[in-house]
């Protein structure tokens, strides 16, 4: 019982991507008058562009942070380890 | 750090700080307005996702075939890459689809199989980590499946045609778009090299530090 209540959870949660993903809407069927329409809805290109190179910036550099602190780590180990066998 | 990666973190870094006015100077584009300014980076990235999936496989055939450990090592560093790269990719081209195609997402050819790429570096990832002893082998297997669906992916967009853009959209750019573009693919071309170059170095490195703690039990 209880693993069936874990396996319902972890597939509730498989689905959240799906359902923030979703497919495009259905064009309408029929003609669709202009004042019934979204006409106003006008998306920003600016804060995409700058969320889009952005990111990729602060990815970069995290990534270089992490394998800098990785690599210090490692040297200061090679380091005790050769002066210890000295 | 050798002289050759002094120059290429140079030439990466000057071509970086250069691209931003490159790509400004890039004309808007006439149904995607300035949304498409995106592609810039977007596709150096997803290029550099692919060529990373490409490395790791062809570090694990080395690593299996011809029995070369040391492969190994340019295994973890391209899949690092892959995850990276592929990481940058989709989250860009989502950005970019919400306003050119109105939804973040969709379920198409192209879209999937870069989901599923990442997916499987992704997993390499968590297998070298948590795998134990012999992951190595059983990664570089999963590696060389991850570049079997490179070529895949690359030609999906022209097979299935959805919203994404073919490829032949690349040869036919406009030289004013075509500049910034090439521009940043040779600028990300070079950020690739310089980050395998060092993530390898820091396999390097723990293989010596495994040795040095070998030598010392032997002691």
């Amino acid at each position: 019982m209880r693993l069936l209540r874990i396996l319902f959870v972890l597939a509730a949660l498989a689905a959240v991507p799906a359902a923030a993903f979703s497919q495009p809407k259905q064009p309408p069927a029929d003609f669709v008058p202009v004042a019934d329409s979204e006409q106003g809805e006008q998306i920003p290109a600016m804060p995409l562009i700058g969320t889009a190179y952005g990111l990729i910036w602060v990815g970069v550099f995290g990534y270089v942070w992490s394998v800098a602190r990785r690599l210090r780590k490692v040297e200061a180990e090679i380091a005790a380890l050769e002066a210890k066998r000295r | 750090m050798t002289r050759s990666m002094v120059v290429m973190v140079a030439l990466a870094a000057g071509m970086f700080a250069i691209a931003p006015w490159l790509i400004n100077g890039a004309p808007s584009e006439a149904t995607m307005g300035l949304v498409y300014k995106i592609y810039f980076f977007h596709m150096p990235s997803a290029w550099m996702f692919l060529v990373a999936a490409t490395t790791a496989g062809v570090a694990s055939f080395r690593l299996l075939f011809l029995k070369r450990p040391r492969a190994d090592h340019w295994v973890i560093a391209a899949a690092e890459l892959a995850v990276l790269f592929g990481a940058f990719t989709l989250v860009t081209g989502p950005l970019w689809a919400r306003k050119s195609w109105g939804v973040w997402w969709v379920w198409d050819a192209r879209l999937t199989s870069s989901l599923m790429l990442f997916m499987i570096f992704v997993a390499y990832s968590l297998l070298r980590r948590y795998g134990g002893p012999g992951s190595d082998k059983l990664g570089a297997g999963l590696a060389l499946f991850g570049m079997a669906n490179v070529p895949f992916i690359y030609v999906s967009v022209n097979y299935w045609r959805t919203f994404h853009p073919p490829t032949s959209v690349v040869p036919k750019l406009p030289v004013e778009m075509g500049i910034p573009l090439w521009f940043c693919v040779t600028a990300f071309t070079l950020l690739f090299v310089i980050l395998l170059r060092v993530r390898a170095h820091l396999e390097h490195q723990r293989e010596r530090v495994e040795a040095l703690y070998l030598a010392e039990d032997e002691a």
